[in-house]
C-alpha cells in the first residue's frame, strides 16, 4: 500500500533520478517530504529552494549537467515554473515536473480538480513548444508513468509533466514496484550533449537564444518535428468496453475512475457504454478518438473542470460524431449517480 | 641547458589559451572584454579549462560562450545562481561560475543570488556592475547612482520613489555562507591588476571548497552613459568608486562548514 504522491517519488528513484529541487505547496508536499527522507539514502541530493522559480532553474542546471532530475509543485507554483519550463524546451533539456493540481485561478483551493489540463497540454509558458504530459489514474500509474516520464523526457530532450490531483496524491492503493534498482542497473541514455567540462572534446553550449537571421525558425521547426515523432511513437491511451458500445465516454485521471463506476451502473441497466481514457494528454490520442468515434458516434466527455479536454475531443472525432460534455469544476466531484444520469441524458 | 633554449626569448605575455581567437563584439571602452580575459587567464593559471562550467546570465555578458573556450550554460534572466547550483550539485568537483550584470543579478535575480550565497554553494559569481541595463538600451538598474539619468530615469534617479543604489557586495558579505567577497574596478591598470587578483582568489577559494565567492567588478558602459571611453573611466573613479568602495570585504581562512 502506498500513497499516490509517494508512488511518484518512488517512481523517480526507480527511474534513476538522484536530484530533486522543490518548494513547498499543498497538496503535493508528500513528494518533497518523501524525497528529503529517501534521496540521501541512495546518494541523491534533495534541495528545498527559495522559490518555485529557483527550483525549476536548479533543475535546468542539473539537467544540463547530465543528471536525471525532478521537481514538483501545484497550480500557483507551476505558473512560476513556466519560465523555466519554456527555457527547458527551448534549450532542449529533459526534466520531470510532478504536478498535483489545486483549484484555481489564483490561490483557489486545494481540492481535486482537472482545471490545469489546458495549461499543461498547451505548453504553458511562452513560445512555440509543448511539454510531454502524462495523466495517471491510479497509484500504480503514479509510479509507472513517472518512470515513463523520465524515459520520454530523455528520449525527446523535452520537459515532461505528470499531472495528478489531490485525490490521486492522497489515496492509498496496493502497488507493485519491486526492489529499488541500483543506479548502475538502471537503463539510461547517454547524454553526449551534457555539460561536463570540455575534457578531451570541444567546448559545448546549452542555450535557447538564437539571434541569427532565420535561426529561430529552423529551431521551431526542429521542435515541431520532435512533437510529430512524439505523437507517432508515444501516444498512450486505454480503451474499455468499447467493442459493443453505443456511447463512448472520454475521461482522464481520477475522474475516469468515477466514470468507470458510472459505466458499471449503466451496463447493469443494459446501456452499452465504454470508456476511452487518454493516458498521454500531450500528445492527445487524436487518432484513437477519431477511429473509435467512426463506429460510436455518440461521445460524452466528462471532466472535473468547465470543459477543457472536450476541445481536443471535438477536433479529433469523426465529423458525424455528436460530442456532449459534463463537467464539475472547483472541487466538485461527479458521483457515479451523476454520471449515470448524464449517460441516460445523451444515450 | 642547450644554447637554443638559452637564446629563446621567454614569453611573458600572451593571449590566454582559454580565450578564443575571435574579436569581441563589445562597444569601445566597455570592460566586458577585460573581465573575459581575466577569467580566461585565471582558468589557464589553475589549469582547469576542462573542468570548468560557466553560466552566462542575460545581458551583454550572455555571449561569454563566444569567447571563452569552456562548457557554458545560458540561464534565464536573473537565474544564473540557481542554474549554477544545479550544475555544481551534479559536478561537485568542477569549477562553476556565473557571469552576470547588475539588472540580472541585483534586480530580477536577487533572491537566487542571496540564497545561493547563504547556502554557501561552491560557485564563483562575477558581478559586472555598470549601473545600467546595457543590452536592453540603458534603462535604470538597481545600482544606478542617485541623480544618474538613464532611459527610464530621464530626470535622474531619485531615492524618493526609485530607492537607493544597492550595494550587493556589502549585503552578501553579511551572510555566513560567503567565503570571499570583493569589489574591484577596471578603470586603471592598477585597478585591473587588483581585479585580476580578486578573480583568481575567488576561483582558488572555490577550488579549495571554501564556499561561495563573489567579485563585484565596477565597469564602464560608455555607450549607455553617453560618454567617450576616457570620460567613462573618469566617471568610474569620481562617481562610482566613492559610492561603491573597492576592496576585499570578506575573506575566510577556513571553510564555512569546518
Amino acid at each position: 500500500m502506498m500513497k499516490g504522491a509517494e508512488a511518484i517519488a518512488e517512481g523517480a528513484i526507480h527511474a534513476g533520478c538522484r536530484f530533486y529541487f522543490g518548494y513547498p505547496i499543498t497538496p503535493q508536499n508528500d513528494i518533497p517530504e518523501y524525497l528529503s527522507r529517501e534521496l540521501p539514502k541512495v546518494g541523491g541530493t534533495f534541495l528545498q529552494a527559495e522559490s518555485e522559480v529557483a527550483s525549476i532553474n536548479m533543475l535546468l542546471g542539473a539537467s544540463a549537467a547530465g543528471a536525471r532530475v525532478m521537481t514538483s509543485s501545484s497550480g500557483p507554483g507551476i505558473s512560476l515554473k513556466q519560465e523555466g519550463i519554456s527555457y527547458l524546451a527551448g534549450s532542449e533539456l529533459p526534466g520531470v515536473i510532478a504536478y498535483v493540481s489545486r483549484i484555481g485561478p489564483g490561490l483557489g483551493g486545494i481540492a481535486a480538480t482537472q482545471g490545469d489540463y489546458k495549461q499543461v497540454t498547451a505548453g504553458g509558458g511562452h513560445g512555440d513548444y509543448y511539454t510531454i504530459a502524462l495523466a495517471p489514474s491510479s497509484v500504480q500509474e503514479m509510479f509507472s508513468l513517472t518512470k515513463l516520464a523520465f524515459d520520454l523526457s530523455d528520449k525527446y530532450r523535452n520537459p515532461a509533466i505528470v499531472l495528478a490531483d489531490a485525490i490521486l496524491g492522497q489515496m492509498k492503493e496496493p502497488v507493485e514496484i519491486g526492489e529499488r534498482p541500483a543506479l548502475e542497473d538502471i537503463e539510461m541514455p547517454e547524454k553526449p550533449w551534457a555539460l561536463t567540462g570540455a575534457e578531451g572534446r570541444d567546448a559545448q553550449l546549452v542555450k535557447s537564444l538564437f539571434l541569427g537571421d532565420g535561426e529561430m525558425e529552423v529551431q521551431n521547426w526542429k521542435l515541431y518535428d520532435k512533437y510529430e515523432k512524439l505523437k507517432k511513437e508515444d501516444t498512450y491511451y486505454e480503451e474499455l468496453q468499447l467493442e459493443d458500445a453505443r456511447l463512448m465516454i472520454v475521461s482522464f485521471g481520477s475522474c475516469s475512475r468515477m466514470v468507470l463506476s458510472g459505466i458499471e451502473m449503466a451496463r447493469a441497466e443494459g446501456l452499452k457504454v465504454g470508456l476511452l481514457r487518454p493516458i498521454s494528454i500531450y500528445p492527445f490520442p487524436e487518432e484513437a478518438v477519431r477511429k473509435a468515434s467512426e463506429a460510436i458516434n455518440k461521445v460524452l466527455v466528462i471532466e472535473m473542470n468547465t470543459g477543457q479536454m472536450v476541445k481536443d475531443v471535438k477536433v479529433s472525432v469523426d465529423r458525424a460524431a455528436d460530442v456532449h460534455f459534463y463537467g464539475r469544476p472547483g472541487g466538485g466531484l461527479p458521483t457515479p449517480d451523476d454520471i449515470l444520469a448524464e449517460i441516460k441524458k445523451v444515450y | 641547458m642547450t644554447t637554443e633554449a638559452k637564446d629563446k626569448p621567454k614569453k611573458v605575455y600572451g593571449r590566454p589559451e582559454s580565450l578564443k581567437d575571435v574579436g569581441f563584439h563589445f562597444c569601445p571602452g566597455c570592460n566586458h572584454g577585460n573581465v573575459h580575459k581575466m577569467v580566461a587567464e585565471a582558468i589557464d593559471e589553475f589549469g582547469v579549462r576542462e573542468k570548468t562550467i560557466g553560466v552566462a546570465g542575460v545581458g551583454c555578458g550572455v555571449f561569454l560562450y563566444n569567447y571563452i573556450d569552456i562548457d557554458v550554460l545560458e540561464a534565464p534572466h536573473g537565474r544564473a545562481c540557481a542554474e549554477a547550483t544545479g550544475v555544481s550539485r551534479v559536478h561537485p568537483d568542477h569549477v562553476v561560475f556565473t557571469y552576470q550584470g547588475d539588472g540580472d543579478l541585483a534586480a530580477i535575480g536577487i533572491a537566487e543570488t542571496i540564497h545561493a550565497a547563504n547556502r554557501g554553494e561552491h560557485i564563483t559569481v562575477l558581478f559586472v556592475n555598470n549601473t545600467v541595463y546595457g543590452m536592453t538600451g540603458g534603462q535604470m538598474a538597481p545600482t544606478t547612482l542617485l541623480g544618474q539619468k538613464t532611459t527610464t530615469s530621464p530626470y535622474g534617479r531619485e531615492f524618493m520613489g526609485e530607492g537607493y543604489p544597492i550595494k550587493m557586495a556589502e549585503m552578501l558579505a553579511t551572510l555566513e555562507g560567503t567565503a570571499f567577497v570583493a569589489r574591484v574596478a577596471c578603470n586603471t591598470p592598477k585597478n585591473i591588476m587588483a581585479a585580476k587578483r580578486a578573480i583568481k582568489k575567488a576561483f582558488k577559494m572555490q577550488i579549495d571548497k571554501m564556499g561561495f565567492t563573489f567579485v563585484e567588478i565596477l565597469s564602464a558602459c560608455p555607450t549607455n552613459w553617453g560618454m567617450d571611453a576616457v570620460t567613462a573611466n573618469k566617471r568610474v573613479e569620481e562617481e562610482m568608486i566613492p559610492y561603491f568602495p573597492l576592496g576585499i570585504l570578506k575573506e575566510r581562512t577556513t571553510a564555512d562548514y569546518l
